[in-house]
């Protein structure tokens, strides 16, 4: 059952905010992965502030590094489901988990930052895993 | 925003690699540790040479991708168990 969408408002505005579109359909995330040219980062969004309370804040820091992704897309896991189960679909190489990040370059899952790689850090250090990626892929 | 539920334990929510006294290892996100052993969620395990890979090498792949779970709960008893150490540290 997905969460109650008033708890989720919040996490999503936060990503929305930083420039991320919200991909809230599998149609949606089919359009936006549909470009093959470029890069792109798929941000699995999650309630449990256990990881995504400082996944969400790694990746804003990231984002104004002179290299990033030419788009970021964010879907909720547990909310919008079939959202998350498409993207998924185009990184299944890779065991799901949320929060997390993959990177695309022209339409290839080239970089995967999983949540065990984000408990237990800081923004800072979500922040710089992001960064080292971005600087090699998104030249 | 932090944890909805932080009283659990300093291991709640992390995901984490159990050893067992016998040839099994288990990858899962920890929920609770109690002296009756540790509930695992999300959670994988492999024993010592199962489809052509020993431990290590399946913690190496666990390491850098995380695994595909095949249980949503389990609980390994403290009995069982040799070490508890996080995931994210073997990266």
């Amino acid at each position: 059952m997905p969460y109650d969408p008033s708890l989720v408002a919040p996490m999503r505005q936060e990503m929305v905010e930083m420039g991320a579109t919200e991909l809230t359909s599998a149609e949606e995330v089919e359009q936006f992965l549909g470009s093959n040219q470029g890069t792109a980062l798929v941000f699995v969004n999650s309630v449990c502030g256990c990881a995504a309370g400082t996944a969400r804040p790694g990746l804003k820091m990231a984002l104004g590094n002179d290299q990033k992704p030419d788009r970021v897309g964010t879907v909720f896991a547990g909310q919008h489901t079939d959202a998350t189960a498409r993207a998924r679909e185009a990184f299944s190489q890779f065991p799901p988990s949320s929060p997390s990040a993959v990177l695309f370059k022209d339409g290839e899952p080239v970089f995967y930052l999983p949540r065990h790689m984000i408990e237990g850090r800081d923004a800072p250090s979500v922040a710089f895993e992001l960064v080292t990626a971005f600087d090699e892929f998104c030249k | 925003m932090g944890t909805f539920h932080s009283d659990k334990g300093e291991l709640h929510g992390i995901t984490v690699v159990v050893q067992t006294t016998g040839a099994r290892v288990y990858v899962g996100r920890c929920d609770t540790q109690t002296p009756d052993g540790i509930v695992l969620l999300d959670a994988d395990h492999h024993d010592e040479g199962e489809a052509g890979k020993t431990n290590e090498q399946y913690l190496s792949f666990a390491a850098k991708y995380g695994v595909f779970k095949k249980h949503d709960h389990l609980v390994v008893p403290a009995a069982e168990i040799t070490n508890v150490q996080r995931l994210g540290e073997l990266a």
